[in-house]
């Protein structure tokens, strides 16, 4: 979260999704439920990994508060992005949500074992998908607990 | 088919509440309940009286407990290949950060600070039985043993 003028005003959230479509929902729901959530989106997951590194254009970054994660990506997939954050001891306090056309319990069971902090079903209706992502904001970013950005090593 | 909750929790008073939360939010959620680390522990392994004990869909963890604290039973959830896959929710007074970062490292699926006030905190149950029992996909109980 960044810190202006003494209030919590920002949210950064890295949205990892390759279809624009649902990109653009997901900004859309975003606006709607929460104005101060910064949304960033990564297409696929050796972009996701630079962001969160801070490799090449994204040296300056921000370490986001939240990651939302799709599996099916290209170049790296999210299995593997979600393996590398949840082995990095950085990065893996940042809660990541796994939001997914995929219901295969072998992928549910996977993203649990490598520790994937929830797994969520993309619905298919619009309304649906909006509704999740306002519970996504809801719980994660009004309920829940976050990590301290300062106390993190990377900041 | 009713969801299986563990609740690790010391106090009386919260353990009631929490179970009558859950109870008007869902009658389809049946509430375990230990009332210590080394407890919790036991019914997770399914040790002494514990053999028949169910698989949690689902554990809400204090993390100031006796015998074993929470902090080192959510360690062991998490280093356990089998346990580790079940959705462990950290529900404490604590709002130490050093309590925060410590439980993500450890791995805690989410941590929630608990309310002082009942109707607060009736409202963060609801929370959880709308968000991690309703919306979220739990791993299947079969695969996972």
């Amino acid at each position: 979260m960044k810190i202006v003028q003494g209030k919590n005003v920002l949210t950064d959230v890295l949205l990892v999704e390759d279809s624009p479509g649902d990109v653009r929902l997901t900004q859309e729901a975003f606006r709607d439920a929460n104005g101060s959530v910064n949304l960033h989106v990564a297409t696929d997951g050796a972009d996701a990994m630079a962001f969160l590194r801070r490799q090449g254009t994204h040296f300056d970054a921000p370490r986001p508060d939240l990651i939302l994660l799709d599996l099916n990506l290209p170049k790296m997939d999210g299995r593997e992005v979600l393996a590398h954050i949840k082995e990095d001891f950085i990065l893996k306090t940042i809660p990541t949500v796994i939001l997914t056309t995929s219901d295969a319990e072998s992928d549910i069971i996977k993203s649990y074992q490598l520790q994937a902090n929830c797994y969520l079903n993309k619905p298919v209706e619009l309304d649906e998908f909006e509704n999740l992502v306002r519970s996504i904001n809801d719980f994660w970013l009004t309920k829940a607990t976050l990590p301290q950005q300062r106390t993190n090593l990377a900041n | 088919m009713s969801t299986e909750v563990l609740l690790v929790e010391d106090s009386p008073g919260d353990v009631r509440l929490t179970q009558e939360a859950f109870r008007d939010a869902s009658s389809s959620i049946h509430v375990s309940v230990a009332c210590d680390g080394v407890e919790a522990m036991s019914f997770l392994r399914r040790e002494g009286a514990y053999a028949n004990a169910p698989r949690p869909d689902f554990i809400l963890l204090d993390l100031n407990l006796p015998k074993m604290d929470g902090r080192e039973v959510l360690a062991l959830i998490k280093a356990d290949a089998s346990l580790r896959t079940i959705p462990t929710v950290v529900l404490t007074t604590s709002a130490a950060e050093a309590d925060i970062t410590k439980s993500y490292q450890l791995q805690v699926n989410c941590y929630l600070s608990k309310p002082a006030q009942w109707d607060e905190f009736a409202g963060l149950v609801r929370n959880i039985v709308d968000f991690w029992l309703t919306k979220v996909k739990l791993p299947q109980q079969g695969v996972c043993e």
